[in-house]
């Protein structure tokens, strides 16, 4: 049971950092709460891992300090810190039985007996894993596996947080819809602080209640699923949530109109005249082929089962766009309309508020 | 459609060429030794089995000097491996992960075994001396009477250290490489598990050891079976029998006695002996393999 | 030009791998093997390169029987899960190491080269080293050398696997097109039904060794012919029941199932079958929603549209279209549904 605070953590694999770039992960401060599902999301070398790494205590961090329920752990060993960990690759030990597995951390603990089968017991019959207790742990799925490495967590009950890195890599698709529902229901009944590394959106926006996104060793926003949807701060942000991401045009701006490649875009609100790179972003959800609206050349559409999108040109610029269930495509020419209050407005990259 | 073209047996044919020569034909003329008398001048008789029936008869002269060499073999191999196995992984558990430190390690560790084995014997024939040796002299100077020449317990110490030395290295190394191949996930976990050291080691690193440690198990055992140049030159096989192992014996019977006929039947026992070891280990090899589940 | 497999079967001791499987690709068609893990894309791949000879059937390259003919006198390409490049070699290197074995001329090395790495856009990299590369650049390279050979049969066997996400989302859109381009048998082993429909092309789905269907993708993912291609081509997983759940269906069928995206919240319209469950869990995406329901014994994910968090343990009501259900025997064949079969269940 605890509060994780990163208080100023920033670090640095090379020695003596000096420019931004030196540094893994830049200085960052969260406060992640008891009870609450946490995604870190990201591109390969964004700083997920060195961050988790950070919290488990493999990687001291350069600066800053680390804080459970408001006590330094910064310098503590990982196995003093309490938490759990499931990695990407099963972890199990070979030579015992799953109820052996289960038990392992507990008795490396000095538990009694007695105490010890009643965990395990109730430790597995959570994960569906009773049935299994006596098979030797190695001859079981990648599935099973991983409900292994989590119950070695789990049946502690003095953990403070479960972290996960990138659990479901090994997974097949349809079991990861199994697993995925799993780690819920576990999350609502031990009411635990689960931190959960990702580069799948799917993954990350589906487990936590609030998703950090980090891209270059920086947090870019920290927010909700559907926050992270509908209003997001970075257009990298935009890029990398949604699938296919946020479409992005370079525009102008003036007072509730942009204007993309000479076509002009009606906005919900003002805009002050902005500076620097100016874009416009809207999610392919929220363009859509119809009758009436701007005119565009269709590039080809795919028929993805239960939505069909359409890879289409404004002007120069190429964007993906929803085509209707019903919609009749002829030719290459048609007619794209975009919710205003959908379309937002990026200077430098960063979020723009209308007046 | 199908590539078959006979001229592909004339490559082969040279590997069968030199299997025979090197191989089968030695082979065969052991076997027709074993199965005659001679009283030299080339001249033999048949005696049949008798020699393996001597051979294996324990009461006769010459089976009781087999079975007394064959124990010394076993005993000698037994107490090896009983080191060179802990010592190899202790030692394997020790090394460094990286850097300069490793290269260093591994340099000196090879170092033992690029030497040729005539050569290990004679640095321990001198090493070991009780007057001139710098090992043998310290332990007598620590007023332990330690006299491998004359002494039946000092000649098998000093051949089980001399091998302890020349071989431990390969165990460590072979140990070495498997400890490598665990991934870091493992000790991760097992540090959340809070295990200690010893949990790690016999959890962890054992059984993820247990291919290499088959592998190394063997090439010592049988290695160590065959062994014949170290003591060799170190003690001769001496003080009286006590270090004639069962290579050493057969020189002495086949070149010193020129009993050819006996020393065929040992050697065909010898050999099917280590076939037989072979064969063992490499039927629990195999089905330790298929006990490994499939890796995706 | 045309592979074809005529009831190819391969057997491990104690167990089938590739259970009579017949296949026929097209030269210049992209042909996706989607299946789960050890469901036998992987051996079928080994089976057409030509690595391992099958047990039984035949295999036939325009007509000639190719079956035992090694891998090396076939025209072959194949890209693997890992990144399999030179390590010592230079991306042009790697690129062009087909070429010189079959010894190109430096002039025509070159331009294939160029021609590659301009369509797989590693122009800028050529001259590094695959250490020295992304992952998504490492497995370029290994696609750009398979496409380089000119190859006639092309087998990437889940070539984007090991890529993140977005990596992966990006090279599905770029690689179709550029499969298209080189008029050779492409075929593509993937476990995500998600990427197969984006591939498009034509779709094989093999289940324990099984081909149980074959056809244009679309239409293999809107009409399974058996209940195995259905389970196999649906994500999130199909939603199933027992026919005995409802009376007057078509006749044989043993099992019902529909997808996610036709199950919608709510008391039943006219029309539709409604069922009572409750939610055991809601995964929310920000675009839309993934609501599990227990149906008695059964667990089914409906996909909604936009934020619905509903606790769990909700009793809720849930309905589906009767045209958007399958019927499917005891064989699991797929069973045509007879005269408005459903419309008379829900009266």
């Amino acid at each position: 049971m605890a509060q994780i605070t990163l208080d100023g953590i920033a670090h640095a694999y090379g020695p003596r950092p000096k420019t931004d770039a030196d540094y893994a992960l830049r200085p960052l401060h969260l406060v992640w709460e008891q009870g609450k599902a946490y995604a870190l999301l990201g591109p390969s070398g964004c700083g997920k891992t060195t961050l988790l790494n950070i919290i488990s205590g493999l990687v001291q961090p350069t600066v800053g300090r680390l804080l459970f329920d408001g006590r330094d752990v910064t310098a503590l060993p990982t196995e003093r810190r309490n938490i759990a960990q499931v990695f990407q690759f099963p972890v199990i030990y070979d030579t015992m039985t799953v109820a052996g597995n289960l038990a392992f951390p507990l008795r490396n603990r000095g538990m009694g007996a007695a105490e010890v089968s009643a965990q395990v017991r109730k430790t597995a019959s959570m994960l569906g894993l009773l049935d299994v207790l006596e098979r030797p742990a190695r001859n079981l799925s990648a599935d099973a596996k991983q409900k292994i490495s989590l119950g070695r967590g789990l049946v502690r009950q003095d953990v403070a947080a479960v972290l996960f890195d990138e659990p479901l890599t090994v997974i097949d698709p349809g079991l990861k819809w199994e697993l995925r529902s799993k780690l819920k229901a576990v999350h609502r009944a031990l009411d635990l602080l689960m931190i959960y590394v990702t580069h799948d959106q799917t993954e990350a926006l589906t487990f936590a209640d609030q998703v950090v996104v980090m891209n270059g060793g920086q947090v870019l926003q920290v927010g909700t699923p559907a926050e992270l949807f509908d209003r997001p701060d970075h257009t990298f942000v935009g890029h990398f949530i949604g699938s296919p991401g946020m479409n992005l045009l370079p525009a102008t701006v003036a007072g509730a109109e942009a204007r993309v490649d000479g076509y002009t875009l009606a906005l919900a609100g003002q805009y002050a005249a902005p500076a620097g790179r100016v874009q416009v972003g809207v999610r392919p959800d929220f363009a859509e082929l119809a009758a009436e609206g701007l005119p565009v050349q269709v590039d080809r559409i795919d028929d993805l089962g239960r939505v069909r999108l359409a890879r289409v040109r404004l002007g120069r610029h190429p964007l993906v766009a929803r085509v209707a269930a019903n919609a009749a495509i002829q030719g290459t020419e048609a007619r794209l309309r975009i919710e205003p209050s959908r379309i937002h407005v990026y200077s430098d990259d960063r979020l723009m508020a209308p007046l | 459609m199908k590539p078959r073209d006979d001229r592909a047996w004339l490559l082969v044919l040279p590997v069968f060429a030199v299997v025979l020569f090197s191989a089968v034909l030695p082979l065969m003329t052991v076997v027709n030794y074993s199965v005659q008398d001679s009283f030299g001048n080339n001249q033999f008789f048949w005696n049949g089995m008798g020699w393996f029936r001597e051979l294996l008869d324990p009461t006769s002269e010459l089976g009781g000097r087999f079975l007394a060499a064959l124990g010394r073999n076993l005993v000698f191999s037994a107490v090896i491996l009983a080191i060179e196995v802990p010592l190899g992984i202790l030692v394997a558990l020790c090394m460094p992960r990286g850097g300069w430190q490793l290269a260093v390690t591994m340099v000196v560790m090879a170092l033992p075994l690029l030497v040729p084995w005539n050569v290990v014997g004679t640095i321990w024939q001198v090493f070991a001396r009780a007057d001139i040796g710098l090992f043998g002299a310290a332990v007598n100077g620590l007023g332990i009477d330690y006299n491998y020449a004359g002494n039946a317990t000092a000649a098998w110490f000093t051949v089980i250290v001399m091998d302890v030395w020349h071989w431990t290295s390969l165990v460590a190394l072979l140990c070495y490489a498997g400890l490598r191949a665990i991934p870091d996930a493992y000790y991760q976990a097992a540090r959340i598990d809070g295990a200690g050291r010893w949990a790690v080691f016999r959890n962890i690193e054992l059984p993820k050891l247990k291919r290499v440690l088959v592998i190394g198990v063997l090439l010592r055992f049988i290695d160590s079976f065959m062994i014949y140049t170290e003591p060799f030159v170190v003690t001769g096989g001496g003080p009286g029998n006590s270090t004639t192992f069962l290579s050493i014996d057969l020189v002495k019977l086949a070149l010193g006695q020129f009993d050819l006929g006996k020393a065929a039947a040992m050697s065909l026992v010898y050999n099917l002996m280590t076939l037989l070891v072979c064969w063992v280990f490499f039927t629990a090899m195999t089905q330790l393999d298929a006990a490994r589940e499939p890796t995706p | 030009m045309s592979l074809v497999l005529q009831d190819v079967g391969l057997g491990v001791p104690g167990a089938t791998v590739l259970d009579a499987v017949s296949l026929t690709l097209e030269r210049g068609t992209l042909n996706v093997l989607l299946g789960p893990t050890l469901s036998g894309k992987t051996s079928l791949m080994r089976v057409m390169a030509g690595l391992d000879r099958p047990d039984r059937g035949c295999i036939l390259l325009d007509g000639d029987d190719v079956t035992g003919v090694p891998v090396r006198r076939r025209s072959v390409a194949m890209v693997y899960q890992q990144f399999v490049n030179y390590p010592t070699l230079s991306v042009y290197e790697n690129i062009a190491s087909p070429l010189r074995i079959a010894g190109l001329p430096r002039a025509e090395r070159d331009a294939r080269v160029a021609e590659a790495a301009r369509l797989l856009r590693l122009e800028p990299l050529l001259r590094r080293l695959p250490g020295q590369l992304s992952g998504g650049q490492q497995q370029r390279t290994a696609i750009a050398r398979a496409l380089v050979k000119r190859a006639s049969l092309v087998l990437l066997d889940e070539p984007l696997a090991n890529l993140d996400y977005k990596l992966r989302e990006e090279l599905r859109e770029e690689l179709p097109p550029l499969f298209a381009r080189t008029g050779a048998i492409l075929v593509y082993a993937t476990t995500e039904p998600m990427e197969a429909l984006l591939l498009g092309g034509r779709t094989s789905t093999l289940w324990e060794g099984r081909v149980t269907q074959s056809g244009p993708t679309a239409e293999v993912y809107r009409r399974p012919n058996t209940l195995e291609a259905a389970r196999v081509f649906s994500d999130p997983p199909l939603n199933e029941l027992d026919a005995d759940v409802l009376p007057g269906l078509a006749p044989g069928a043993a099992r019902l199932g529909f997808r996610a995206e036709h199950l919608s919240l709510g008391p039943p319209p006219p029309g539709r079958l409604g069922f009572e469950g409750r939610v055991s869990v809601t995964e929310i995406t920000g675009s839309e929603s993934f609501v599990h329901v227990d149906i008695g014994a059964e667990t089914w994910v409906a996909l909604l549209p936009g934020v619905v968090d509903l606790p769990p343990g909700q009793a809720v009501q849930v309905h589906v279209h009767p045209s958007q259900v399958m019927a499917f025997d005891g064989a699991g064949q797929f069973v045509p549904a007879a005269e408005q079969p459903m419309a008379e269940a829900v009266a």
